[in-house]
């Protein structure tokens, strides 16, 4: 089922009064909040939502180091066969340059990757999502069973709702 | 009294609108646009029959030749990169300082990185003259199984510009993800699909907005770095070899300041281009236009105090053929690019230090047109000059570069105009959702400030603050 709102004010204290178990058989967990711009706020009643995204970063950026150093040792490597005028064969000021390029394009790869994986993108939208809140509307979303479909219907027109939508999953 | 100021942006100003004036601008910009949508073309078609002439005759059309081997082409290579940190600079940095007057503009600025990055790119292989074998730029193993000099900054320059333009590209990207969800639900025909696909399935959950949020601070914070570490590199070309004038300690932050100076300029000049092509004036404000100028005033004083501290090593430094290059830069044959470039970078900027000048926006234009040319001039300045006078007098030359070399160097300019044109006629130039925020913030505080004026003026009187009391 999803309420559109009016405003952000209004779906705040809606999933406030979810929080506060005033539909029994609803939590939080089953609540996505849509909105026009990025409210951070809603996390006080949505309760802390881990995001992953800077480990994948990490993990990019040390890539970047370890694959960086190794490409080019390697590449280096086959100088062995030149004369080197006593220079080193892997040359590590000149390296170092390289490998914090390559640290920051796999970490900015890898950042953007995980985004789109774990953001939820590039999945087909439900026909719950509405236009107006690309406009300026915010609308909840909520899983639930049939049973108290009018007692959540009861909470969002507390909440001055403006339109309720619903889809039936099987 | 009290002072009041001006705001950056109405904050009474509706979201609907917000919308609609943006979608429009993509729809119905001012019959100036396409004029200088056609100079551009026109331009980039003087460039390709300049490049036809230089590749169907040879280098030796673009006077390319002992001692003047790079010149021109390196100059604009220089000077495209420079202007690329416009994007990193009002984007990045000023997103992680949290100054959220950058809302409404730096989504253009941040195209500017992209296409600045797009045009640099070029010169290299027109510099190359045979074109076709524009791929010996990038590092690669040979059929020898020999790999390219890592020692090399050339060889730097070309992992720095790749992983510099793919990472300001996502970062553009990135940031108009929600924007282009907008534009997918207003929009039929070709827009919609177009905008449809690139949305990649946004819907503005608070997951999604959770996950944007770390991923565009992550993003800022990495780019900040890489833009100081690209254009340090480039001044690593001139820098690490042995040559007067160029084998200079403070090159890297001079090009750093050099390039944001350069980038903050031609924000400058495009805020009043399209301010008038899509009547903007409710979101590309007076109020930002100042703090705009501002900053390149700040800017232009760090780029003139670089300047002397070149100078001052140098003449200090007494190298013979150092010194020799800097008196000859001032009163030699380039002595006119050297003042003119004096002129524009170090004693125009202080017109941006009047707030009436500031807020007018024809002489704004004007001026950031002038910082601009003094900033090529600059990077001139820095090439040739050197190659002029290098250790071996029997090889001194003056060049001013032949017509097909200005041709193509004019015809970036082109190339560069069409590009951002043609990307704001089709992407949203301001970021609608950003703008959102910024009113519904300002608008919060505002309210907050009023309850707490309200409140303190509910209060009864019974105790008084502050010291000053009789």
């Amino acid at each position: 089922m999803m309420g559109l709102f009016g405003d952000f004010e209004e779906a705040h204290d809606a999933i406030a009064d979810i929080r506060r178990n005033e539909v029994p058989g609803l939590t939080v967990d089953d609540v996505t909040m849509t909105s026009p711009i990025e409210h951070p706020e809603v996390e006080e009643v949505l309760g802390d939502r881990p995001v992953h995204i800077q480990k994948f970063t990490l993990f990019g950026a040390i890539f970047g180091v370890v694959f960086g150093f190794i490409f080019l040792a390697a590449a280096q490597a086959s100088f062995l066969v030149q004369p080197q005028g006593g220079k080193p064969v892997i040359a590590l000021p000149s390296n170092i340059v390289l490998v914090y390029e390559m640290l920051i394009f796999f970490a900015v790869w890898l950042t953007f990757f995980s985004f789109i994986f774990l953001s939820g993108l590039l999945k087909k939208r439900s026909s719950l999502y509405s236009e107006k809140v690309s406009l300026d509307q915010v609308a909840i979303i909520v899983e639930i069973d049939e049973s108290i479909g009018e007692s959540v219907k009861g909470l969002f027109e507390k909440h001055k709702v403006l339109e309720i939508r619903e889809e039936a999953i099987r | 009294m009290t002072m009041v100021t001006e705001k950056d942006i109405n904050e009474q100003i509706a979201w609907a609108k917000i919308n609609t004036d943006v979608l429009k601008s993509m729809e119905n910009p001012r019959p100036a646009y396409w004029v200088t949508l056609a100079v551009c073309i026109a331009m980039v078609a003087c460039a390709v029959l300049a490049e036809y002439i230089q590749y169907t005759v040879g280098m030796g059309t673009a006077d390319l030749n002992n001692p003047h081997m790079w010149d021109m082409y390196i100059a604009a290579f220089v000077f495209w990169i420079g202007m690329s940190h416009s994007g990193t600079l009002l984007s990045a940095i000023l997103h992680l300082i949290h100054a959220d007057w950058r809302k409404p503009i730096y989504r253009f600025a941040e195209a500017m990185t992209t296409f600045s990055l797009l045009t640099a790119g070029i010169f290299p292989m027109i510099h190359l003259g045979r074109v076709w074998n524009l791929y010996w730029v990038l590092p690669y193993v040979s059929d020898r199984g020999i790999w390219p000099n890592f020692r090399s900054p050339l060889v730097w320059d070309a992992f720095a510009i790749t992983t510099y333009l793919t990472a300001s590209m996502l970062f553009l990207f990135v940031g108009m993800i929600p924007d282009l969800a907008i534009c997918r639900d207003n929009t039929t025909g070709w827009r919609k699909k177009l905008y449809g696909i690139l949305a990649l399935g946004w819907i503005g959950s608070d997951r999604q907005w959770r996950h944007f949020r770390k991923i565009y601070l992550l993003m800022a914070c990495f780019l900040i770095p890489l833009a100081v570490s690209v254009h340090s590199i480039v001044s690593a070309d001139f820098a690490m070899s042995i040559m007067p004038g160029w084998h200079i300690t403070s090159f890297p932050p001079y090009f750093v300041a050099g390039a944001l100076y350069s980038g903050c300029a031609a924000i400058i000049t495009l805020f009043v281009l399209l301010r008038y092509f899509f009547r903007f004036e409710d979101y590309m404000t007076l109020p930002i236009m100042e703090k705009t100028a501002k900053l390149t005033f700040a800017i232009a004083m760090v780029w003139t105090y670089l300047n002397l501290i070149e100078f001052a090593s140098v003449w200090y430094g007494h190298d013979v053929y150092n010194k020799e290059l800097l008196i000859a830069k001032a009163t030699g044959a380039y002595a006119w690019i050297f003042w003119t470039m004096l002129f524009c970078g170090s004693v125009l900027p202080f017109a941006l230090a009047f707030r009436k000048l500031r807020r007018h926006m024809p002489t704004m234009f004007v001026v950031s047109l002038f910082l601009n040319l003094g900033m090529f001039f600059e990077r001139w300045m820095i090439v040739a000059p050197t190659l002029s006078m290098s250790h071996e007098p029997h090889q001194w030359d003056i060049m001013y570069g032949s017509i097909v070399e200005w041709a193509i160097v004019f015809g970036s300019f082109g190339w560069f105009g069409m590009l951002f044109l043609v990307f704001v006629k089709v992407f949203p130039s301001v970021s609608m959702y950003e703008v959102k925020e910024m009113v519904f913030h300002r608008k919060r505080s505002a309210g907050e400030e009023d309850l707490a004026r309200m409140t303190d003026h509910a209060k009864p009187v019974t105790q008084t603050t502050g010291g000053g009391g009789a």
